[in-house]
């Protein structure tokens, strides 16, 4: 294969993507870096020049960064076990062949398809909200206290409305591991008189163990920056209550048109993404010399 | 043996069913409040009057179309660009791979790890300065670079399927790149180019970060029209289920469509 490679001339059909990408990698990245250390607000053209770690001293002593970037952990870590856990749960029911079943799983990954600022204000509307919304109404027919969702619980609000929209992305992804799962050695390990579940967990679960690092990782990626839900739901309130590092960010350089501060914000959500994107580059790697 | 079978995917069905009713639920409800009026939105009750009151005012507002054609051009242009971009790259590397196509491929995955916000202020900055704020152009653009590696891996993940033998005897007969390209590879690659322009469009046609940041009336698509209503209008509960349906439709449909071949695309080849 080495050698026929050479028949033919790969450059040309690679540069586009190549150069594209490498634009897109290198130039808001050069960017962002280079105004994390200048003085340089949108509102004030008159504050300019070179400011050296400023931006990074300030933003570091500044409270509202340390819980937004809490808030985000928070946030990517309980959807993270909620999905994992749901996903693995449906992978292992809808393996099992029962009436509807292909009816029931579309469903149940359904919530994946809907755009999030949909998902964001159905919940928000008319689940969630405290007069009318149809959580308070079941509340009130069981006689139980109606809840104020975005007020009382508002990170554990958010957190239900994305676990909602990602537990069928980690559905989706294990069912269709468990479809690789040997069927042979399950009805073996049947025979030597295995139980329901020591077979889930000394043979369904290593088997689905490299696609729930594949769910995490790439939930990981997609999880540190959401945005729309906080946006049309809380706006990062009550307080700080909901305000994740994309959401600070967002406040930084798009109301207060602090360019420099956000810009520094931003150089940190890229340092947190990349300790994550070093684990998941390393599992396809892997992946790729498996092929 | 049968008996516990039997038993096994009873318990099995009622939890699926149940949780399949519980998860849909909310998408349910959307449409049942789309066919309410707004006075019969606010009560959560099924007993109704169905009405189409809130898609007959969605769709008077001017202004819906508008984003709905706004979605449908920036989703699939993009899609398109990105293919025409991202076929001949995965060709390149299913087909000719060297010594270093694995390190590209990775480093083309790499570059959808930055995170959208950490660029978002020289992105910002950029599109004030070329007059891209707020138009379908600069919109198109950023769909394709954001999606330009997974619509490649994705590709490359079928036409590794692709038998060799097929190609090497294109290539004996002394096809060329397009005539191989256009006679045997994409014939034979038909699904899969056409699950990846799929997901591609359910990407581009849910993006809710760029679209929000950078976009107003004028090139907003549909996840923009419907952030507008988290404002007091929002208190239309009926033309917001109503527009929300009609949003979420076709790509819903699309996604159950193709439901089995996305698992590749989103975990870029991991899980088959």
């Amino acid at each position: 294969m080495a050698t026929r490679s050479r028949d033919m001339r790969t450059g040309p059909l690679l540069a586009p993507a190549v150069g594209l990408l490498l634009f897109w990698m290198i130039v808001p990245l050069a960017l962002t870096l280079w105004f994390s250390f200048q003085r340089y607000n949108l509102q004030n053209p008159l504050v300019t020049g070179f400011a050296g770690i400023t931006n990074y001293k300030l933003l570091l002593s500044n409270a509202r960064l340390w819980v937004s970037i809490l808030n985000t952990l928070v946030l990517v870590g309980s959807v993270l076990v909620i999905t994992v856990i749901s996903g693995v749960f449906f992978a292992v029911i809808f393996d099992q062949d029962f009436w509807g079943r292909n009816v029931a799983r579309l469903l149940v990954t359904a919530p994946f398809f809907i755009m999030p600022t949909v998902s964001a204000l159905i919940w928000k509307n008319l689940l969630m909200h405290p007069v009318n919304g149809f959580f308070s109404y079941v509340s009130r027919w069981l006689g139980l206290p109606v809840v104020d969702w975005f007020v009382q619980v508002p990170m554990f609000s958010i957190i239900m409305i994305v676990s909602w929209q990602w537990v069928p992305f980690a559905t989706l992804i294990l069912v269709t591991a468990m479809q690789s799962l040997d069927r042979e050695q399950l009805e073996a390990a049947r025979m030597d008189g295995a139980k329901g579940f020591s077979m889930f967990w000394n043979i369904t679960l290593p088997h689905l163990q490299r696609s729930i690092s594949v769910v995490v990782m790439i939930e990981c990626i997609f999880l540190l920056s959401v945005f729309a839900e906080i946006l049309v739901t809380t706006s990062g309130g009550p307080g700080l209550a909901t305000t994740n590092l994309s959401y600070f960010i967002y406040m930084r350089a798009l109301l207060q048109w602090d360019v420099g501060g956000a810009s520094a914000a931003g150089v940190i959500a890229i340092v947190l993404a990349n300790i994550v994107a070093a684990f998941l580059i390393r599992t396809f790697a892997k992946n790729l010399e498996r092929e | 043996m049968t008996m516990r079978r039997s038993r096994t995917s009873l318990i099995a069905g009622i939890i699926g069913w149940v949780s399949a009713i519980a998860m849909f639920f909310p998408i349910f409800w959307m449409v049942v409040t789309s066919f309410k009026s707004e006075i019969d939105a606010v009560v959560p009750s099924i007993l109704f009057k169905p009405t189409l009151q809130g898609y007959v005012e969605v769709n008077s507002r001017a202004d819906y179309v508008s984003f709905a054609l706004n979605s449908v051009v920036e989703s699939i242009g993009s899609t398109l660009l990105a293919l025409a971009i991202g076929l001949p790259a995965a060709y390149a590397c299913a087909f000719y791979p060297g010594k270093r196509t694995k390190d590209l491929l990775l480093w083309m995955l790499s570059t959808k790890m930055m995170p959208a916000v950490g660029v978002l202020v020289p992105i910002y900055l950029l599109f004030r300065d070329a007059g891209l704020l707020d138009t379908r152009l600069g919109i198109v653009f950023l769909f394709t670079l954001s999606n330009l590696p997974i619509v490649i891996w994705m590709l490359y993940s079928f036409f590794k399927d692709v038998p060799t033998p097929i190609l090497e005897a294109g290539r004996m007969d002394g096809a060329r790149f397009w005539t191989q390209m256009r006679y045997i590879l994409i014939p034979i690659s038909m699904p899969g180019i056409a699950s990846t322009a799929l997901l591609s469009i359910i990407l581009c046609w849910n993006e809710a970060f760029w679209s929000l940041n950078l976009t107003a009336s004028r090139a907003g698509p549909l996840s923009a029209f419907i952030a507008s209503f988290s404002s007091p209008e929002g208190l239309f509960w009926a033309k917001l289920s109503a527009a929300s349906t009609l949003a979420v439709a076709p790509i819903l449909v699309m996604g159950w469509v193709t439901q089995r071949q996305l698992v590749r695309g989103l975990t870029f080849g991991a899980v088959k």
